[in-house]
C-alpha cells in the first residue's frame, strides 16, 4: 500500500496540543464508550461461565434444585430487585441531569444509587447471615447431609450471590470516585463519558441480578 | 479521527427523564408478573417467565438504561455477538449433558 | 512524492527515536512509560526470559527419559516439571505471543496511528502479565510446592493436592487479564484510529489478524477466569461445584477449561499467521494472493474455532452424541486454516524469493504448521482420538503447531522487525546456522514423539517401558541440537544489538506503513500522519533499499 505520506495533516489546533503530551489520551467518546462495552462483554461472559454450570447441574438434579430454591427469601429478593432497579433509574437519571448542565441534581441523583447499592448489600447481608446461621454454607456439615443438588444449589448460590455481591461493591466505590469528579466540575455537561462509563458497569450489575433472581429465587 | 472538535457532534441527543421512568414502570411491572408467573405453581408458566420475561427485562435495560438504542449498528452487533457466544457455550455443553 | 518508490523511502525527520525522546530518565522512564514501543520491548525482555526458563525446564524432562527409571529426579520433581513447562511456556509466552511484542510495537504504526486507543491501560496490561508470572512463580517456593497437576489443572486432583495450585491459578488468572485488556485495547485502536483512507480492506494482514484474535481474546478468556475462581473457591471455601463426592461433575470443570484453552491456541496462532502474511510478500516481492480470503479466514477461524472445544475431552466420559457435533465441527475448523497455507504458497510462485533469516522462519512455519495442522485432524477423528489421547501423539502434534507454529512465526517477526525496533542488525550468517539447528533439531524431537504416540507412550510419565527407549533417545538427542540452535540465535539477536551498523528505514522491501518511518522510529511514530490511497501489498520493482 502506498501512502501519500506529504498528505494535508489533520492537524487542528487541538491536535497539535495533543502532539506536546504524548502520554495523555487523546479524547475520543466513541472510542471510550466502545472500550467500556467490550469490557462489559468480558464480565457477562465471566458470569456466563458460572450460568453454563448452573444450567448443568439444573438439568442433573432439577427436583433438588426446586426444593432447595424454596428456602430462598423471595420477598428478599424481589426486593433486592426492585432496589436494583430503582439505582439503574438514578443512575441513568444522573447522567441526563449533568448533560442538562444540573450538577446538583446529577450528584443527588448519583448519591442515590450508591444508597440504594448499599441497601441491596444490606439485605444481602441479612440473607446470607440467617443461612449461615442455620449451618447452610459451603462445606457446613449440615449441608454435608443434604442430598447432592441441593449442595449444588447452594454452593452455586453463595458463588454466583457472592460475585455478584463483589462487583456491587466495586460499582459503590466507583461511583464514589464518579461523585467526586461531579463535585470538583472534572464530569461536566460536556465530558460526562467517565459517568456515563460508570453507568454502563452499573447497568450490567443490574442486569445479571435480573438473571439471578429466577435462577435461584423464583425457582420454587 | 480524535480531536476534541469530534466530540461534540458526537454525543448523542439526550433521552428525557419521562422516558427513563417508563421503562423502570414497565420493568417493575415485568417482575410482578415474572413472580406471578413463578407462584401459580405451573412449571411450564414458570420457565415461560423464565425464557420470555427475564430476556425482556434485561433487553429494555440494554436498549434504554445502557442507550444500546441510541447507539451505532457496530455496536449493536457486537452485544448481539457477544451473547450470541454465551448462548453457543451454553448450547454446545448442554449437548453432553442432554444426552449422556 | 507521488511515485511508489519514493514514498516507501522514510521522510526524514528532525525528531529523537523513542529511546532518547522521553521526559523521563532512567529505568522510569521505561516502567512509567505509556509508549507502546518501549511496552512492546518490555514485553519482549520478559517473554524471552521467560522462554528461556521453560526451554530449559524441558532440556531437563528430556534428560529424565535419557534412561529408563529414575535418571536425575524423583516422579513427584517430573510431575512439577512439566506443569511448570506447561504454565510458563503457555501463560508466559505463546498466549501473550505475538501480540504482546509484535502487536504493541507494530499495530499503531501500521494502520497509521501515534498510539494505542489506551496508552495507559496499556502499561496496565504489562503490569498485570507480570505481576501474574511473579504470582506464579512464587507458587514454586512457597505452600506445598509446584503444582504437579499439569498446566490443566483437572478436577478432583487440582482441589484435593497438597501443592501449592491455589496460586499458580491465581497467577494465570490475573494474567488473563492482562491478555483481556490488550484485547479490548487493540479492538478500539483498530476501530477508531486507522489513519484516514485506510479503510478496512485496505488495512494489512497483520492487523487484521491482530483484530481478530482480540475478540477472541476478549470473549474466550473471561471463562478460563471463572473456572479458576471456582477451584481457587473450592480449595479455600469447599464450595463444592466440582467435587464429586457431592453430585459435582469433573467434567464440568474440563469443559469450562477448554471452552477458553481451545480458543486460546487460535490466540496463539492466528497473529502468528498474520506475521506471515507480512512476510512472505515482503521475501517474495509479490502481492499476497487472496488478499479477501485470508482476512475472512482469519474471522472465521476465530468463530469456528470457539466452537470446538469438547475434542480435547472425547475419551472423558462425555456423550456419545455430544462428541460427534464436536469432531464434526473440529474438521470444519481446518477448512480455513488450509486456506491461508494455501494462499502463502500460491504467494510464493513467480515471486522474486529472497531467503533471507525471517523468510526461513517462515516458510519453516508453513511446513511445520501443516505437520501440526494435519496431526490435529488425525486426533479430531474419534475412532483414532481413542487410541492416541494423552499420547506422544498429542504432545507431538500440540509443539508443532505451538513451536512450529507460533514459536517458530515469533522468531520469524522477531528476526524481520528487529531493524525497525532496534535500528540494528544481526548476523545474517549465524542467523541462519542458528535456523538449521533448530529446525533439525525440532523435527528430530518432535516427529519423533508422534511416532512414540502411535507406539503407545503416554504422556506426563516420568518413565517409560523399554520397546519406547529408542524414541525417547533420539527425542533428547533432538533437543540437544534444537537447544543450541535457539541458543545460538539469542546470542546473535542480542550481539547484534551492539554491532555498529546503519539500518535504513526500510531493509527489506517492505511495502506496510512501518517501513516508511526512520528505524528506529520517533516517539509519535510519524511526523505526519499519513493517507492512504492505495490497496495494501502493493509492490513494484523500484522499491527496495539495501540494507549495509
Amino acid at each position: 500500500m502506498s501512502a501519500s505520506v506529504e498528505s494535508h495533516e489533520a492537524a487542528a489546533p487541538a491536535e497539535h496540543a495533543a502532539a506536546k503530551h504524548p502520554a495523555a489520551e487523546h479524547r475520543d467518546y466513541i472510542g471510550a464508550k466502545l472500550g467500556m462495552w467490550i469490557f462489559i462483554f468480558t464480565e457477562l461472559i465471566l458470569f456466563g461461565g458460572l450460568f453454563v454450570a448452573y444450567g448443568m447441574y439444573r438439568s442433573m438434579h432439577a427436583h433438588e434444585f426446586h426444593k432447595a430454591a424454596g428456602e430462598l427469601n423471595v420477598v428478599l429478593g424481589v426486593i433486592n430487585t426492585i432496589v436494583l432497579l430503582t439505582s439503574s433509574l438514578t443512575m441513568v437519571l444522573s447522567i441526563v441531569a449533568i448533560r442538562l448542565k444540573r450538577k446538583a441534581q446529577s450528584m443527588i441523583f448519583l448519591a442515590s444509587t450508591m444508597v440504594l447499592g448499599c441497601v441491596f448489600l444490606v439485605n444481602k447481608f441479612f440473607e446470607w447471615k440467617a443461612k449461615i446461621h442455620h449451618g447452610i454454607y459451603p462445606g457446613s456439615e449440615h449441608l454435608m447431609a443434604r442430598p447432592p443438588g441441593e449442595r449444588l444449589f447452594f454452593g452455586l448460590y453463595y458463588g454466583m450471590t457472592g460475585l455478584h455481591g463483589l462487583h456491587v461493591t466495586v460499582g459503590i466505590v466507583v461511583m464514589a470516585i464518579m461523585l467526586t469528579l461531579l463535585g470538583r466540575d472534572k464530569i461536566r455537561h460536556d465530558d460526562f463519558i467517565k459517568l456515563e462509563n460508570a453507568g454502563l458497569y452499573w447497568h450490567l450489575v443490574d442486569v445479571i441480578w435480573i438473571f439471578l433472581l429466577p435462577l435461584f429465587y423464583l425457582a420454587a | 479521527m480524535n480531536s476534541s472538535m469530534e466530540q461534540q457532534d458526537a454525543h448523542p441527543h439526550i433521552v428525557g427523564y419521562g422516558t427513563f421512568i417508563k421503562v423502570w414502570l414497565a420493568l417493575v411491572a415485568l417482575t410482578g408478573v415474572l413472580v406471578g408467573l413463578s407462584a401459580s405453581h405451573s412449571p411450564n408458566l414458570a420457565v415461560l417467565g423464565l425464557l420470555v420475561i427475564t430476556p425482556t427485562k434485561a433487553s429494555l435495560v440494554f436498549f434504554y438504561f445502557m442507550h444500546l438504542k441510541y447507539e451505532s449498528t457496530a455496536l449493536k452487533y457486537m452485544v448481539a455477538i457477544a451473547i450470541a457466544v454465551l448462548v453457543i457455550f451454553v448450547g454446545l455443553t448442554f449437548t453432553d449433558y442432554l444426552f449422556r | 512524492m507521488s511515485t511508489a518508490a519514493a514514498s516507501i523511502t522514510a521522510a526524514p525527520t528532525s525528531e529523537p527515536n523513542f529511546y532518547a525522546g522521553s521526559s523521563r530518565q532512567g529505568v522510569l522512564s521505561w516502567l512509567l512509560t505509556t509508549d507502546h514501543k518501549r511496552i512492546a520491548l518490555l514485553y519482549l525482555g520478559a517473554m524471552l526470559t521467560f522462554f528461556l526458563v521453560g526451554m530449559t525446564i524441558g532440556v531437563f524432562m528430556r534428560l529424565e527419559h535419557l534412561t529408563m527409571g529414575p535418571t536425575i529426579m524423583k516422579p513427584t520433581t517430573y510431575n512439577a516439571l512439566f506443569t511448570l513447562h506447561g504454565v510458563i511456556m503457555i501463560f508466559l509466552f505463546v498466549i501473550p505471543g505475538l501480540p504482546a511484542v509484535f502487536g504493541n510495537f507494530c499495530l499503531p504504526i501500521m494502520i497509521g496511528a501515534k498510539d494505542v486507543a489506551f496508552p495507559r491501560l496499556n502499561l496496565l496490561s504489562w503490569y498485570l502479565f507480570m505481576t501474574g508470572a511473579t504470582i506464579a512463580i512464587t507458587s514454586l517456593f512457597t505452600g506445598g510446592g509446584p503444582p504437579d497437576t499439569g498446566w490443566s489443572f483437572y478436577v478432583p486432583y487440582s482441589v484435593t493436592t497438597g501443592t501449592n495450585v491455589t496460586m499458580a491459578v491465581l497467577g494465570a488468572f490475573v494474567i488473563g487479564f492482562s491478555s483481556i485488556l490488550t484485547g479490548l485495547n487493540f479492538i478500539t485502536t483498530i476501530h477508531r484510529m486507522r489513519a484516514k483512507g485506510m479503510n478496512w480492506m485496505r488495512m494489512p494482514l497483520f492487523p487484521w489478524a491482530l483484530y481478530a484474535t482480540a475478540w477472541v481474546q476478549v470473549l474466550a478468556t473471561p471463562i478460563l477466569g471463572i473456572t479458576l475462581l471456582l477451584v481457587i473457591l473450592e480449595r479455600v471455601f469447599h464450595l463444592g461445584i466440582f467435587n464429586p463426592a457431592i453430585g459435582g461433575d469433573p467434567i464440568l470443570y474440563q469443559h469450562l477449561f477448554w471452552t477458553y484453552s481451545h480458543p486460546a491456541v487460535y490466540i496463539m496462532i492466528i497473529p502468528a499467521m498474520g506475521a506471515i502474511s507480512e512476510i512472505i510478500p515482503t521475501f517474495a516481492h509479490r502481492t499476497i494472493f487472496g488478499y479477501r480470503t485470508i482476512v475472512m479466514s482469519s474471522m472465521a477461524i476465530a468463530a469456528v474455532g470457539s466452537l470446538v472445544w469438547a475434542h480435547h475431552m472425547f475419551t472423558s466420559g462425555m456423550s456419545e452424541t455430544s462428541i460427534i457435533i464436536f469432531s464434526l465441527l473440529t474438521f470444519l475448523v481446518a477448512i480455513p486454516s488450509a486456506i491461508k497455507v494455501f494462499n502463502w504458497v500460491a504467494t510464493l510462485y513467480k515471486g522474486s524469493i529472497e531467503l533471507k533469516a525471517p523468510m526461513l522462519f517462515a516458510l519453516g512455519f508453513i511446513f511445520l504448521f501443516s505437520i501440526g495442522g494435519l496431526t490435529g485432524l488425525f486426533q479430531g477423528a474419534l475412532a483414532v482420538n481413542m487410541h492416541i489421547h494423552d499420547t506422544y501423539f498429542i504432545v507431538g502434534h500440540f509443539h508443532y503447531v505451538m513451536f512450529g507454529g507460533t514459536g517458530f512465526a515469533f522468531f520469524a517477526a522477531l528476526h524481520y522487525w528487529y531493524p525497525k525496533m532496534f535500528g540494528r542488525m544481526y548476523k545474517e550468517r549465524t542467523a541462519v546456522v542458528a535456523w538449521v539447528h533448530i529446525f533439525v533439531g525440532f523435527n528430530m524431537l518432535y516427529f519423533t514423539m508422534l511416532v512414540l504416540g502411535m507406539q503407545g507412550m503416554p504422556r506426563r510419565y516420568y518413565d517409560h517401558l523399554p520397546g519406547f527407549h529408542l524414541g525417547h533417545l533420539i527425542a533428547t538427542v533432538g533437543s540437544w541440537i534444537m537447544v543450541a540452535g535457539l541458543l545460538l540465535m539469542v546470542t546473535n539477536l542480542v550481539r547484534g544489538l551492539f554491532r555498529k551498523v546503519e539500518v535504513p528505514a526500510n531493509p527489506w522491501g517492505g511495502v506496510t506503513l512501518e517501513w516508511t518511518v526512520p528505524s528506529p522510529p520517533p516517539v509519535e511514530n510519524f511526523d505526519v500522519l499519513p493517507v492512504i490511497t492505495e490497496a495494501p501489498y502493493t509492490f513494484n520493482p523500484v522499491s527496495k533499499e539495501q540494507a549495509s
